[in-house]
């Protein structure tokens, strides 16, 4: 156990904190919802990439850094840009999902046309996964694509894509193999978003938000050459897709981050004259999530030393998700008590504009139930963490349900 | 920085596992645990062999001089096997009494002493532990007088420190000394009794060499609560790791019930609880020797968080087993206990996370 950084740690985290104080203010504004980056948040981006405190790691051919990987500079440069309150550069679904796909399952020449553009926040992806009939079933997608003339031909519909709106392409999971199984029936497409015959519908959310689309496929033309990996390898490219959800959905920084703005209101706001730090029942529950904090902090700092050492954290990891967005639930619940009957007035203005304080955590706190149920459901962790962690046999298969007439 | 257990620490787990293993089978367990006194001498010296002894005894006096975190490793060792023993008192808190707060001499006289296995020190307070009980002590000259109850690794114990709540401290011997009456009971956790002293004027060796002897006394009190904290942490590793496998060899319905997804959940959200733990547990053992400034809330939070979850996840690998987890059968109830215990001394978890609020200035 040494919590301490070397010499050459220091002298990045020194590097990473001279250049936030210098050129922090060019930044765009931290959070504020999902919209397309402007040219303030592009040109902020373009510096970040210039100077490898963005996709550090990724090979210089594809428009990286090209440093080699090292758990702790990327640790320290997030630290830093978080305590400065600086946007650490664009996070989307292209970024922290498709790219890392890529990188480990992709062509070179995929990598090459497809990385740069995406890590510039030139190419805007959605993610083509849930169906009505399929979330936490996701292998069983119906949505399809039969070849024709050297070219896919995809119909169907997905659910739940979020900025399918405004993004240029998306990473689709669809069957193209009929006369296999389930799981070896799909495939992984890249498909424009712009190509004729797909239509993007706004779905509202309990926020009353238009968070997420349907987005519907009739006759949409792909060439056949963009898939990730082969036919009927889909099923196996959507798993390490959905690792990488996992790991961000997870993320300790943002409970870090939510106690501590947790705490501050506690201290400023008051109810009868009483500071709600004062109140030992708001107290109380403050302290035992600041625990619970802690506990993932420091188990994500483990994980972060066992991955730099290649161990398998096994059941470590997979219970990241499930942790996080719970704690991450609760952490807004205590704020949206601590608003009180004060933080009723919900207003969302939409992804414009900015929402004032306590819509932004009634949105926050609603939010929070949407990520325990997205990338995996807690259900479905539970499931993943029992049987690939613990070693549960699975649930036998059932006979299909009957129709009723 | 590197966030984990050296090859060291992982040795010495392994080794004393090893030797618990061996050493303390369920049926060797219930036989020390009928007495109640959490001593077995022929356990006592399998664990000098094993060099638990001087853990945090400075090497120039005889032990091993290492950190928090190996005893902390140490205890969740212990923890897991419910070790009927001494430990957390006489083996981590007396020892780092003396270095904190004893002169040169009385480090010299006693802490080889500990090493060596020879004397084994019950550790109370006198208020300011968040325990409670009787605590009422006053010191007159050297005479100390009162009493308090709820005294760690009483059992078999060859001395006593007694904390006052101004941080001094009164050192004693357990037999043969006048005006001293010790009596040592049973406690719910039949592998660690409780010890209640009652003094008349007792002759002591004043423990008061420390600059500030309250901040002395608190990093004492703080090392405990973390090897509390510790002993839970493998106590539940252990029922887990028992009502994992009961639930892939018990079949119900045709099935073994680890396949019910009303089984499996309940298992994955005893480990969503209990890996987190185990690191907030080895921070706060690291941040009692190397960040002071954090030593205090992580000891307290991970006392606090332990005491939650190990409650919590003691009722839940007890339900899995079913009705033969609530019989005697299995013994099960051994670690159940052991948890209860370690929630309630040095400050259960509403306390402790009170004192966090103060430590971090949230309220005065």
């Amino acid at each position: 156990m040494d919590l301490r950084y070397s010499a050459r740690h220091r002298a990045l985290q020194e590097e990473a904190r001279g250049f936030v104080k210098k050129y922090g203010h060019l930044s765009p504004k931290t959070g504020g919802g999902r919209k397309r980056p402007d040219a303030r948040a592009l040109d902020w981006q373009k510096l970040l990439l210039e100077r490898g405190y963005f996709a550090r790691n990724i090979p210089r051919e594809y428009g990286g850094f090209g440093l080699p990987v090292d758990i702790l500079e990327l640790a320290i440069i997030a630290e830093e840009f978080s305590n400065a309150g600086v946007s650490p550069g664009i996070m989307n679904q292209g970024i922290s999902m498709l790219v890392p796909t890529l990188l480990e399952v992709g062509t070179k020449e995929q990598c090459i046309q497809w990385i740069g553009p995406t890590i510039r926040g030139d190419i805007i992806w959605c993610q083509g996964y849930s169906e009505p009939g399929s979330g936490s079933d996701l292998a069983a997608a119906k949505t399809s694509a039969r070849v024709e003339d050297s070219q896919f031909i995809v119909n169907g519909q997905k659910i739940w894509t979020s900025s399918a709106h405004y993004a240029d392409m998306m990473f689709l999971l669809c069957r193209t193999e009929l006369d296999k199984s389930k799981h070896d029936g799909l495939s992984y497409l890249l498909v424009p978003m712009n190509a004729p015959g797909i239509e993007v519908r706004p779905l509202v959310t309990m926020t009353g938000r238009a968070e997420f689309n349907e987005t519907f496929f009739t006759d949409v033309r792909v060439p056949t050459d963009q898939i990730v990996m082969g036919r009927g390898d889909g099923w196996h490219v959507a798993n390490v897709t959905l690792k990488y959800e996992r790991m961000l959905l997870g993320d300790a920084n943002k409970l870090t981050y939510r106690l501590a703005r947790a705490v501050e209101l506690m201290k400023k706001t008051t109810l009868d004259g009483c500071r709600f730090i004062d109140i030992p029942e708001y107290r109380e529950r403050l302290l035992k999530l600041q625990g619970e904090v802690m506990a993932s902090k420091y188990h994500g700092l483990r994980l972060m030393t066992e991955q730099a050492k290649g161990e398998d954290s096994g059941v470590k990891r997979l219970i990241v998700k499930l942790n996080g967005t719970m704690i991450a639930y609760r952490l807004s619940s205590l704020v949206v008590d601590v608003l009180g009957a004060a933080g009723l007035a919900y207003e969302p203005v939409g992804e414009a504009a900015e929402d004032d304080e306590a819509t932004t955590w009634q949105i926050d706190n609603m939010y929070d139930i949407g990520l325990i149920i997205g990338g995996g459901s807690s259900n479905i962790q539970k499931n993943i963490i029992g049987e690939r962690g613990l070693g549960l046999p699975r649930e036998p298969k059932s006979a299909p349900p009957t129709v009723r007439g | 920085m590197e966030f984990g257990l050296s090859e060291e620490q992982l040795m010495l787990a392994d080794s004393l596992r090893g030797f618990l293993d061996q050493r303390l089978p369920m049926s060797k367990l219930r036989k020390i645990a009928e007495g109640g006194l959490g001593f077995d001498g022929e356990l006592w010296s399998g664990l000098t062999e094993q060099g638990i002894m001087g853990i945090m005894v400075p090497v120039d006096f005889g032990g091993l001089g290492l950190s928090l975190l190996d005893a902390a490793v140490a205890a969740e060792a212990l923890g897991y096997h419910a070790t009927p023993t001494p430990f957390a008192a006489a083996l981590v808190m007396a020892p780092l009494a003396l270095i904190a707060s004893g002169d040169r001499a009385q480090q010299k006289a006693w802490l080889p002493r500990i090493a060596s296995g020879e004397v084994r020190i019950g550790v109370g307070f006198a208020g300011m532990s968040g325990q409670t009980g009787e605590a009422a002590v006053r010191l007159a000259g050297n005479m100390l007088s009162g009493c308090v109850t709820g005294v760690l690794d009483g059992g078999n114990a060859t001395h006593f420190i007694v904390y006052l709540d101004d941080g001094r401290a009164g050192l004693f011997a357990a037999v043969g000394e006048p005006g001293v009456s010790v009596s040592t009971h049973r406690s719910l956790d039949r592998t660690r009794p409780l010890t209640a002293l009652v003094l008349h004027d007792a002759g002591v060796e004043i423990l008061g060499a420390a600059n500030d002897p309250k901040a002395a006394a608190t990093a004492v009190l703080d090392a405990g609560r973390v090897m509390l904290a510790a002993d839970t942490l493998g106590a539940a590793q252990s029922m887990f790791d028992k009502a994992l496998l009961y639930s892939k060899e018990r079949v119900q319905f045709d099935r073994v019930i680890g396949s019910f997804q009303a089984v499996k959940h309940t298992l994955a959200d005893i480990i969503t609880m209990l890996e987190p733990c185990r690191s907030l547990v080895w921070y706060a053992a690291h941040a009692q020797d190397g960040s002071p400034e954090e030593a205090r809330v992580a000891a307290l939070q991970a006392k606090a968080h332990l005491g939650d979850a190990g409650r919590e996840i003691s009722r839940l690998a007890t339900e899995i087993h079913g009705g033969i987890g609530f019989t005697d059968l299995l013994g099960l109830h051994y670690w159940f206990k052991r948890i209860a215990f370690n929630r309630q001394l040095l400050g259960a978890p509403e306390r402790c996370r009170h004192q966090a609020a103060v430590a971090q200035e949230w309220v005065s």
